[in-house]
């Protein structure tokens, strides 16, 4: 349970640049299912629409024309079935880890000793047992990530949408979190659909990889990488995973390297 | 002293400690300052009439005279309750007013230029107004007090909920929060800076609004201080009232600054001032 499927989506905005109406296609009639407990990555040049298709998904932005259907069901709104970490973590800098993980525990109406202790347990699952209790600029940028994972998680919705969750972290710290987020996934079997700019992560943790261009679908490539994938290293080493990224690379690349 | 002291008594690890300049706290300053215009203001203002002008020592003499006798206290128990009353009623009723002026697209529009024009209400001209409807005594010195200090709080409080960043609004909205939750427990919380700096400039209007009052209404409290030691000459006199709300003001600025560490603290310590 837990079936996104994208159909024939549209989304045009207007903006006004110096006095003009300019109109921007940020997704132009695109189409995609994300199947039950299936991780999806979406790559493609800065401003191709990949934030604003999550944030269609999300309910956040409504579509110009076609539909999200999470099992079947319209997106009209947002709801406790998808869970979405935004790209900067938005934690509420006013709360604690674990009051912000709370928060979205909360929202879904969970009172009482159920509360802390679903917080606490999903805090742990993030690692950040012993830093629950810090307000997010007491966190470092991975830290307060991994919050934004915890709280989305929480929640326990059939989706996870995440908006280039590694992007402004360091090497390392994005390593740890990509195993972390395989090992999540391995436990809980969410559906996930993940933005990023990193041709390795989208490879290393996706079952398949949607190349946009322009607001469309350019290409859908499979990743054939066994799951579970417990050491990302070994991965990496494989002839599939070399392959694979230099298929991804050539369709990313592929027009703009002719013309 | 305690300085010389204590690296004294710190023999360990003297290679990783490093001496570091300490800056001269903040009261220091402020006390040297504020007895360097006293000073100054000592030295010329003897130089002057004191039907013109007066000096902290003559300044302390009436001080004394006016505390003696009661005189003082009386006046100012008698100014500070319109003061409080109507400085609390314009916090209680300009914070959420704010909010739902800031909040909500309708009430912006509908109310938003009210409170705009408000601000600029020439509210001495309107003190006649305000006599016919309300007498001349407590309440109408309230009203006064209220009418001033209501609109910067207001004022500043919207802006704090139109300034708050979408991105934290819609992290409410993606967990399904709803609109009273949303303004309640994220557009407040993000506003609550913005809101305390309108609150602390009302201060300041508030206290201009009680002596306005207590002019033109009733005389009575430290107004009427003022205009009976004025109508007597007795510059020294009046300028202790005008003294004392003026320390009342910061007093009640550093009381606000207090609560304000006490219940929005992240806010300090992202701005790095939490350790002064
Ligand atoms: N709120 C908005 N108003 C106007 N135009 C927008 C808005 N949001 C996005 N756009 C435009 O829509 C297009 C797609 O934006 P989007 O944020 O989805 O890109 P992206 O693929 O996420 O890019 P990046 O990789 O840089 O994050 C861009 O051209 C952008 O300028
Ligand atoms: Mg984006």
């Amino acid at each position: 349970m837990g079936e996104v499927t994208f159909l024939d989506v549209s989304k045009r905005f207007s903006l006004r640049v110096d006095g003009e109406v300019h109109h921007v296609q940020a997704l132009d009639r695109v189409s995609f299912t994300v199947k039950d407990g299936e991780i999806v990555a979406l790559i493609g040049p800065s401003g191709c629409g990949k934030t604003t298709a999550l944030r269609v998904a999300m309910g956040l932005d409504p579509s110009n024309g076609g539909r999200v259907t999470v099992d079947g069901r319209e997106v009209t709104g947002c709801g406790h079935d998808r869970g979405m970490v935004f790209q900067h973590a938005e934690l509420l800098p006013w709360l604690s880890a674990l009051q912000n993980v709370m928060f979205g525990l909360e929202m879904k109406g969970i009172r009482g000793a159920p509360l802390r202790k679903t917080a606490e347990k999903y805090l742990h699952l993030v690692g950040l047992k012993d830093s629950q209790n810090r307000r997010p600029h007491q966190l470092s940028g991975g830290m307060k990530q991994r919050v934004g994972i915890a709280r989305a998680l929480a929640i326990d919705p059939k989706v996870l949408l995440m908006d280039e969750p590694f992007g402004a972290l360091d090497a390392q710290t994005r390593e740890s979190l990509q195993a972390e987020l395989l090992d999540i996934h391995a436990r809980t079997r969410k559906t996930i659909l993940f933005v990023t700019h990193d041709l390795d992560e989208a490879v290393l943790i996706a079952d398949r990889i949607i190349v946009m261009k322009h607001g469309r679908v350019h290409e859908i490539i499979d990743v054939p990488l066994k799951r579970p994938r417990p050491d990302l290293g070994i991965v990496r080493g494989t002839p599939e995973f070399s392959e694979t990224r230099y298929k991804v690379w050539r369709a990313i690349h592929d027009g703009a390297v002719v013309h | 002293m305690v300085d010389v002291a204590d690296s004294n008594k710190a023999p360990a690890s003297p290679v990783t400690e490093t001496t570091e300049r300490r800056p001269l706290p903040r009261w220091m300053i402020t006390f040297a300052s504020v007895a360097c215009v006293l000073i100054l203001w000592e030295i010329f203002g003897r130089q002057i009439n004191p039907v013109f002008g007066s000096y902290p020592s003559a300044i302390a003499v009436a001080f004394w005279d006016l505390a003696v006798t009661g005189k003082l206290w009386s006046a100012l128990y008698e100014s500070l309750r319109p003061f409080l009353l109507g400085y609390a009623l314009a916090i209680l009723i300009g914070v959420p007013l704010g909010l739902l002026i800031g909040g909500f697209r309708v009430a912006e529009a509908a109310l938003g230029i009210y409170v705009t024009a408000g601000y600029a209400m020439p509210l001495v001209a309107l003190v006649p107004l305000l006599i016919l409807w309300l007498g001349l005594g407590f309440a109408v010195k309230v009203a006064v007090v209220f009418l001033m200090a209501l609109f910067p709080i207001c004022i500043n409080t919207w802006l704090g909920v139109i300034a708050v960043p979408k991105t934290l609004i819609e992290v409410g909205k993606s967990f399904v929060a709803p609109d009273i939750v949303i303004l309640r427990r994220i557009v407040l919380p993000a506003t609550l800076p913005y809101i305390m700096a309108g609150i602390r400039l009302a201060v300041g209007r508030a206290v201009v609004a009680m002596v306005i009052a207590e002019f033109f209404t009733t005389i009575s409290g430290l107004g009427a201080v003022i205009i009976n030691s004025a109508n007597n000459f007795d510059t020294a006199t009046m300028f202790v009232p005008i003294i004392i709300l003026m320390v009342m003001a910061i007093g009640l600025n550093w009381l606000i600054g207090f609560v304000e560490r006490k219940v929005a603290p992240w806010q300090a310590e992202i701005a790095g001032r939490d350790r002064e």
